[in-house]
């Protein structure tokens, strides 16, 4: 029956084309204005790293106190990033089964090929757990290991992208790259991994930014290589030169912890809470410190990735879409009421109220269909005007998708679904009788 | 065939109870050509739609081809319709979007039956009622009396137990009229119960027996000319 009903209800909708193509319009502008800042809102909220998100934290301690003046942005004032004090004494404690500080620096490459300029590239100082933690896959080598992080040895970790640029995309790995005034060797070459949004490091770009190259946090300690992020330091100031900055109590180290299991998390909590309690003791703060432990979904959302902006025009959207499905309502019912005759002849020739729902329903999916193949060409209207009026670091979320094209049909056939309901109720009541009656 | 046994039908508003048929019983053996007659208003079309499974009873008893019909569900009622029954009304009700295979092949598709089963059977039933060769014509470019034809047609292609006629001839002229009782009279020859509702004291006296109805109910039974002659003796048949 399925393609008896298929084909009367294209019968139907070639019957009166203004009706059907006003019920595909209202479908179609409907999901396409949802849909546009869905995909927007899925690609700023969704998961980075699948699987895995529960099991990676950040640590946070409260560095400057209950009396601070510091504009701290989060919401309960604990600083986002540590100093490089907390960062060293936690990393040679290794209570977890990884962990990675890390920060961003800004690195001049010289390319061997003496004819080329050399470039400007963003970089992060971090420790070989790195990789491993956040499931980075290799193209060509592999990352450094804790050896290396302890000999700060200076080796580099290339992007596919930057290896594109300065390799030509071959297999770098053992070959010399001037970085600065010194010589690294090139150890690993990522594969294509763009965690969106960069969830380990969520200031500044966070959706468009990207780093080109990796280092051991040891080495750019050791080469006094300054970071290119914020960093608040209390009214003792940076202190004198790099190693004034490094025993200051200005905070500026991200970092990370991998904690696999319950048990990992609970462990690790005790260890901060006991490690506040020593900093207490020890003199380094005159207040028992607060301390936070969260995982990549809270950590994101603490830090307000997804902008409010986005929130309240993927709402609204979603309100246009219940008016276009209201309306849509309104003309299906129009519609099928307006073949009461021809439903109590077939009801009479011997369909039953079933079939009459399957007839209806079906030509509420090819509707819906319809609807949301309208709608995704409005998609990519809406999404190229996203990216002309949204800022530059959301602009680059306005993307289709496979899974979003997928979403789009199906809140299309859903919504036009749960729409024909009603009408098509209302043409399952009509008498059987009808024709008779009434000629 | 069909035997209904104080049949009652009541429609209820707020303000009103209204009995469309009150205590109506009639037997209809099968391979019988019954004309059902009254003035306007009488009940005929209710005891119609009743008979055809298309409206629930009120209160009584009808049995369909030795089926209690009390209580069906829609599915089986549905079924039934299908299976049991052909229709043939006075407006045709053709489906005006479909061509005449495709009016012919509703109740077909209902059955589930196979395409190659589907077709054999609507090209004998266009052979039978003369039409082979309009097939593919819409309702709007036939007359009235090859509508009615498709119409009739497409009650015979389930192969029904009981044909029921609502003023078959009452939108044809003489001769169309005269062509479309024949064609009834032939199926019934052929074996098929039918039931005729029909305001024509010429038409219901071509039929093996009349039943009277007025008020809802069965005023008089008998062979169709003593009954059709007594109607228009004592003003018991009226013309729409």
């Amino acid at each position: 029956m399925f393609g008896y009903y298929f084909n009367l209800a294209l019968r139907s909708l070639r019957r009166n084309v203004v009706l059907t193509a006003l019920m595909i319009s209202a479908i179609g502008i409907g999901i396409g204005a949802s849909m546009t800042m869905l995909t927007v809102f899925r690609a700023a909220s969704g998961d980075p790293i699948p699987g895995k998100s529960a099991q990676l934290f950040v640590p946070q301690i409260d560095n400057f106190g209950p009396q601070s003046k510091m504009p701290i942005e989060t919401d309960d004032l604990l600083p986002p990033v540590v100093t490089y004090f907390d960062a060293d004494e936690w990393m040679r404690s290794h209570p977890a089964v990884r962990q990675a500080a890390m920060y961003p620096i800004s690195i001049t490459i010289t390319p061997s090929d003496p004819t080329r300029n050399p470039i400007r590239a963003d970089a992060r100082a971090t420790y070989g757990d790195f990789f491993s933690m956040f499931n980075v896959p290799f193209q060509f080598g592999g990352p450094w290991s804790r050896v290396e992080d302890s000999s700060h040895a200076a080796v580099i970790v290339l992007t596919r992208e930057l290896n594109h640029v300065l390799f030509g995309g071959a297999n770098s790995v053992g070959k010399n790259l001037l970085v600065g005034d010194k010589t690294y060797r090139v150890i690993g070459v990522m594969d294509e991994w763009r965690p969106t949004p960069r969830f380990y490091d969520v200031d500044g770009a966070t959706f468009s930014g990207q780093d080109q190259l990796f280092l051991p946090f040891t080495r750019a300690i050791e080469e006094q290589m300054p970071t290119v992020a914020r960093f608040n330091c209390d009214q003792t100031g940076p202190g004198k030169g790099w190693q004034g900055l490094l025993a200051s109590n200005c905070v500026w180290i991200r970092f990370w912890v991998e904690l696999p299991s319950a048990r990992d998390v609970a462990s690790y909590q005790s260890f901060l809470h006991n490690y506040a309690a020593e900093q207490l003791q020890r003199g380094r703060f005159n207040w028992r410190a607060r301390v936070g432990l969260r995982n990549v979904r809270q950590w994101l959302s603490y830090n307000h990735v997804v902008p409010p902006t986005v929130e309240t025009l993927t709402s609204v959207s979603f309100a246009l879409l219940l008016v276009c499905i209201l309306n849509a309502i309104g003309l299906m019912l129009a519609k099928f009421m307006a073949r009461t005759g021809v439903i109590s002849i077939r009801r009479a020739l011997g369909a039953s109220r079933l079939a009459i729902f399957g007839q209806f329903m079906l030509e509420a999916a090819v509707i819906g269909l319809a609807g949301g193949l309208v709608g995704l060409g409005l998609i990519q209207l809406g999404l190229v005007s996203c990216r002309l009026v949204l800022e530059r670091d959301l602009s680059v979320l306005a993307r289709l998708h496979g899974s979003d094209v997928l979403i789009a049909m199906t809140l299309a056939l859903v919504a036009t679904l749960l729409a024909g309901l009603y009408p098509t109720w209302r043409a399952m009541q009509v008498p059987s009788a009808l024709q008779l009656k009434t000629q | 065939m069909l035997k209904m046994t104080r049949l009652s039908k009541v429609y209820r508003t707020e303000m009103v109870e209204t009995y469309a048929l009150r205590d109506l019983s009639l037997e209809v053996q099968e391979g019988e050509f019954v004309a059902v007659m009254g003035p306007s208003g009488s009940g005929k079309t209710t005891f119609l739609t009743i008979a055809g499974l298309l409206e629930e009873l009120s209160a009584g008893e009808y049995w369909l081809d030795g089926v209690d019909t009390r209580g069906l569900n829609d599915r089986v009622r549905s079924r039934l319709r299908n299976e049991k029954l052909g229709f043939v009304f006075q407006s045709f009700n053709l489906i005006s979007d479909l061509d005449v295979y495709n009016n012919i092949d509703v109740p077909l598709r209902y059955r589930g039956l196979s395409g190659s089963e589907r077709r054999r059977r609507i090209d004998a039933v266009l052979e039978r009622v003369g039409l082979s060769s309009r097939a593919h014509h819409y309702p709007a470019e036939m007359s009235g009396g090859q509508q009615q034809r498709v119409a009739i047609a497409r009650a015979l292609v389930g192969e029904p137990r009981l044909l029921l006629a609502d003023e078959p001839t009452g939108n044809l002229d003489t001769q169309m009229a005269r062509g479309v009782m024949e064609l009834l009279e032939d199926i019934h020859r052929r074996g098929a119960t039918v039931v005729m509702v029909t305001h024509d004291p010429d038409l219901a006296a071509r039929a093996q027996r009349v039943v009277y109805i007025t008020d809802g109910q069965i005023m008089a039974l008998g062979g169709a000319p003593q009954l059709v002659h007594a109607a228009q003796g004592h003003g018991l048949a009226t013309h729409s």
